[in-house]
């Protein structure tokens, strides 16, 4: 695809968890829970109106849905802050400074003093029906490969309520999730590549791992802004997997590009969304579909000049229709039925031209079918029609969800600026010099900065070095070896990689602290221990941290033997083979050497027992 | 404008004023957005600007240099006016605003709270009211809820006698939290009604979507309608937004600083539930129906009594103050069963003399009085003090301040205390009446 000509624009929020101890404005841990939770309440949002008479776009749309809440929540674990029965507690300092020091460490501007916003989200994630947000720093920019992209905002925010299920007219959210401190990154809109947007998005990602926020899955979000001169702009949320953003681009690309096309076709149609909503229960009273048996209601309307084209592929399996549907979905309907898909799902030919004719239709013509209750029916039918009308317009401006093919689904549309208000209940919070200075003065090493640092003062291969940072380790590794003597290898790849390993099976290697590496490693230096004795030691230490690591490697026999100790062990085996030493003379060796390392492993050093293997050997012959 | 000194000076030398697009550039950054009012308990110093993404920030002025982009329009509160439509065939219920959570109002282009939303402005916010009834509005007045004195219970008394006699059906009256319970009582003892007079508020303020304004107001309007003409408080009945409590306006109390059901019914039940828009009335409950009583307004009330709490090292000074000062009654929130030091029983004697009515009340708030059971209690009874049964401390209060208004003859007071006027007694201690 030539993107320039497409005047393709991106731009990337990024969303990343803090990992501060205690929640942003209350003191509960920001751990997610995944015990049995201790009560729910219930509770309906409605948006509200500002006297200018203007309700946000976006709440509207979301109160119409009608949806009530329940939130599940923790008599340890949640406090009434998250149930908002209580008023928030001051904003969490350590956060903030979080947030500056990532400000810095992308060139920003932190503004004089921070004012901590209401955003309204009625969408159930937020128990106030607004998320609590504000702006930190503006205006600072990152060097890539592809020039430098300015970071538009730095903003510190509430993250959301986790969403458990939706079911009998209840959307059940766990607090758990809710308040835990989020930096948002906001790029410009000025990148023009997949590839570019994919290499910023990693590299922003990387930055905020320098800093103190929190690591897995979940904890980093990646929304993505996306035009082309010809359509509009879209957000696509959650684009969790950074290897998808080209293909959710292109796929986005040929959606506005095909929206553009029908829009153009249907404009030369003359085409027209006829207003009436027609009921068709009688027409469809024998029907054999099971679908529309079970419904209360079956209703229509016509689109008329809109035939062949609700067929029409968006993307990859997702047509017109699709795009219809699923702001059709938001009305609580579990689909529609378009005459460019029928017959199918047990409507019959028979049944089709029925309706045709009953809605006395033409050629160019197209009708949508919903079977629900009448309410929803009709909701849902005026939402068909709002967004059949706006095929008119070509792309719709809209907040869209990744999907895991990287395709894309209507969500809301876009929020405006005017749903955002001051929070009344917490103070404005000043950022001073005094406040800024020790942070930007002690800025963590940037990744890729640390990792060429690594490779080169310790000799490290490029792999292992990668690992150690991309780990979160090689801070831990520095402190080892600036205290004990040692080749830096075994060092690195027990944190690079045999940790990993060994949490996998299920020890907890949190257990393992500084002293306890300095320990281990020291016996190592000396030689106390072998160096295949390390994991196995590691492992040891976890089960009983409290002891010495000294007196651990002895009760579980990992020391090394004395060398007088080790020559008499080799000795006895080769006498007791005296035999075959005989018979075989050097060409004993093999054999020799494997039953003595059988013994000796991990307690004698594979070098010094080849040496005296030999030497026994040549005693007998 | 809330803007003080250097700022002030600040916004008057760039000739900018609030709501004015401006830029506003600092030795590296410029920003632009829209001028707006700064809190007024934030200090000196910082300009606010809302920028196009819709977020505030401070931006301190020291070193700063402004210009104006664009003049802006002055921001308008409130919803304008509109008649509310009237249906002959529905109930003409009357709402009265009084301030406080339940009627503030934002302006979402300075973000600013606005506590001056008046009655029909809830009306507009709350439109599935006119489903229910027909409506006169009207706002008393527009304080927060600890500013409330004695003086604006009988302005509201008045007020809301003056709409029953003209014909309103039921009285809701949007009321601070605060104290909503010493409205309530003082209504109680001020008014004989053939109506329903329904005090409501909210927990959480009515600019978040989140408010449990919207729900207490239906309910409320609910209760308007009923059958039970009586004072009552309706709020949240549990954290959910499920279903609110009426509770008689002499048996209630706020219990929680901020959570939704912080309204409970002390030494007594709920008189009713009311649930998806339908009120149950407890069975229990003998309340006065609608149209039993006439319209009675007695609002004479003395506003010049003491309200004091015991503790541990207490001194007779506090007792002391009160008569010097010419206070013509005193409620004292006792410990226990009713209990002060024995320290405080000379003062108490001197209070007596000098006609000053003492009622004690307890600050367990749960149970009664009974001043029998060890002997500092009856060396208080002993010394003229006059028992407050097992009303709460503020009812107690708010009853005094009425019974001086009929009389200040001591033993008149006192039989006036011991009188049931408005369901503040109840002879027997229920096992179902505690924490609640």
């Amino acid at each position: 695809m030539d993107y320039e000509k497409l005047g393709l624009k991106m731009g990337l929020e990024i969303h990343q968890q803090l990992n501060s101890e205690h929640k942003l404005f209350c003191p509960c841990k920001t751990e997610l829970v995944d015990d049995d939770f201790d009560g729910i309440v219930q509770r309906k949002l409605r948006p509200t109106q500002s006297e200018l008479g203007e309700i946000d776009r976006a709440a509207l749309q979301e109160s119409l849905r009608g949806l009530n809440f329940k939130y599940e929540n923790f008599a340890k674990h949640t406090c009434l802050v998250e149930n908002d029965d209580e008023p928030p507690h001051s904003l969490n300092e350590e956060a903030l400074d979080i947030c500056i020091t990532i400000a810095c460490l992308m060139n920003m501007h932190i503004v004089d003093e921070f004012h901590t916003m209401r955003k309204q989200v009625i969408d159930g994630s937020n128990t106030g029906g607004f998320q609590r947000t504000g702006m930190v720093a503006t205006d600072g920019y990152l060097e890539t490969p592809y020039g430098k992209v300015v970071i538009e905002s730095l903003g510190l925010e509430e993250d959301a309520a986790r969403r458990i299920e939706t079911k009998d007219g209840f959307t059940e959210f766990r607090l758990d999730r809710l308040g835990i401190p989020l930096a948002e990154v906001t790029t410009d809109p000025s990148m023009h590549h997949p590839d570019q947007v994919r290499e910023v998005a990693y590299m922003l990602g990387q930055i905020l791992r320098s800093t103190n926020v929190k690591r897995g899955l979940g904890t980093i979000r990646q929304d993505l802004n996306i035009s082309i001169a010809e359509g509009a702009r879209v957000e696509i949320k959650g684009v969790q997997d950074l290897d998808l953003m080209a293909e959710i681009v292109n796929r986005e690309i040929q959606r506005q590009l095909v929206l553009i096309d029908i829009k153009k076709e249907l404009v030369a149609r003359n085409a027209e969304v006829l207003d009436e909503i027609h009921d068709l229960d009688e027409l469809f009273k024998d029907t054999e579909s099971k679908i529309l048996k079970s419904a209360e209601t079956i209703k229509a309307v016509v689109l008329k000049g809109y035939d062949g084209l609700i067929g029409r592929e968006v993307q990859p399996g997702r047509r017109f229709g699709s795009e219809i549907a699923s702001y059709a979905k938001k009305r609580g309907v579990s689909g529609i039925f378009h005459s460019d898909e029928l017959p199918a799902y047990g409507i019959t030919q028979e049944e089709v031209d029925n309706v045709t004719d009953y809605l006395n239709i033409g050629e160019d013509d197209a009708f949508i079918i919903v079977a629900h209750d009448e309410d929803i029916a009709i909701s849902a039918l005026e939402e068909v029609k709002r967004r059949a009308s706006l095929g008119l317009d070509g792309v719709v401006e809209e907040t869209r969800k990744a999907l895991e093919d990287g395709n894309t689904e209507y969500m809301r549309p876009l929020p405006t600026a005017n749903r955002m208000y001051l929070e009344t209940d917490i103070p404005l919070f000043k950022i001073t010099a005094d406040r800024i200075e020790p942070i930007s003065n002690n800025l963590p090493e940037l990744p890729d900065v640390k990792q060429a640092r690594i490779i080169k003062e310790y000799n490290l291969s490029e792999d292992l070095a990668t690992q150690l940072v991309k780990r979160q380790e090689a801070d831990m590794f520095e402190a080892i070896i600036a205290d004990v003597s040692i080749d830096a290898t075994p060092v690195a790849s027990l944190l690079a990689y045999d940790l990993r390993e060994i949490k996998r099976e299920g020890h907890d290697i949190t257990a393992l602290g500084l002293d306890h590496f300095k320990e281990i490693f020291t016996l190592l230096a000396e030689g106390k221990i072998a160096k295949d004795s390390v994991r196995k030691l590691a492992i040891e230490t976890i089960k009983a941290p409290e002891s010495d690591v000294a007196e651990i490697a002895e009760i579980n026999n990992l020391t090394m033997l004395s060398e007088d100790d080790v020559v008499k062990i080799i000795s006895e085996i080769v006498a007791k083979n005296e035999g075959m030493v005989k018979e075989r003379q050097m060409g004993a060796m093999g054999p020799l050497m494997g039953m003595c390392m059988k013994q000796l492993k991990g307690k004698a050093d594979g070098g010094m027992v080849n040496k005296t293997v030999r030497s026994e050997i040549q005693k007998l012959i | 404008m809330t803007y003080k000194e250097n700022a002030e000076k600040f916004i008057e030398t760039y000739g900018l004023s609030i709501g004015d697009k401006i830029q506003v550039n600092k030795e590296d950054i410029t920003y632009t957005g829209i001028l707006l009012d700064r809190p007024e308990d934030a200090d000196d110093g910082y300009l606010v600007l809302k920028l196009s993404s819709g977020y505030n920030i401070g931006v301190a002025i020291e070193n700063t240099a402004a210009e104006l982009i664009e003049k802006g329009e002055k921001p308008k509160i409130g919803f304008g006016k509109s008649e509310i439509p009237a249906d002959p065939k529905k109930q003409n219920i009357s709402i009265v605003s009084t301030g406080g959570t339940v009627s503030s109002v934002i302006d979402y282009r300075t973000g600013a709270v606005h506590p001056a939303f008046t009655a029909s402005d809830l009306v507009k916010a709350n439109p599935e009211l006119l489903d229910y009834a027909n409506y006169n509005v009207k706002a008393l007045y527009n304080i927060l809820s600890e500013d409330m004195k004695p003086e604006y219970w009988v302005k509201a008394a008045r007020e809301i006698a003056n709409d029953i006699s003209n014909g309103s059906d039921g009285v809701v009256i949007a009321h601070g939290t605060d104290t909503m319970h010493y409205t309530a009582a003082a209504l109680s003892f001020m008014l004989k009604t053939p109506v329903p007079i329904i005090l409501t508020g909210a927990q959480r303020s009515s600019d978040r979507p989140s408010s449990d304004a919207n729900i207490n107001l239906i309910d409320s309007v609910v209760a308007a309608k009923s059958d039970i003409a009586e004072v009552c408080v309706c709020m949240h009945g549990s954290l959910n937004d499920k279903y609110t409590y009426l509770h008689k306006g002499t048996k209630v109390r706020k219990m929680h600083t901020s959570r939704r059901d912080t309204f409970r019914s002390i030494n007594a039940q709920p008189i009713a539930k009311i649930e998806n828009k339908k009120i149950n009335i407890n069975p229990d409950y003998a309340y006065t129906k609608r149209g039993v009583n006439g319209l009675e307004l007695n609002a004479n009330i003395e506003e010049k009594v003491g309200f004091i709490k015991s503790f541990p090292g207490i001194s007779s000074d506090y007792i002391e103050y009160h008569i010097d000062n010419g206070y013509k009654g005193l409620v004292v929130e006792g410990t226990g069963l009713g209990h002060v030091p024995n320290d405080l029983i000379d003062s108490f004697k001197r209070a007596r003399d000098e006609n000053i009515p003492v009622i004690m009340t307890s600050q367990c708030l749960y149970g009664r009085v009974n001043m029998n059971v060890y002997s500092t209690g009856r060396n208080i009874i002993d010394s003229g003090v006059i028992s407050g049964v097992d009303m709460t401390p503020e009812t107690t209060y708010v009853k005094l301040c009425w019974a001086l208004g009929q009389s200040d003859s001591y033993n008149e007071v006192k039989e006036i205390m011991h009188e049931d006027i408005a369901g503040e007694f109840s002879e027997k201690s229920s096992i179902k009446d505690f924490l609640n």
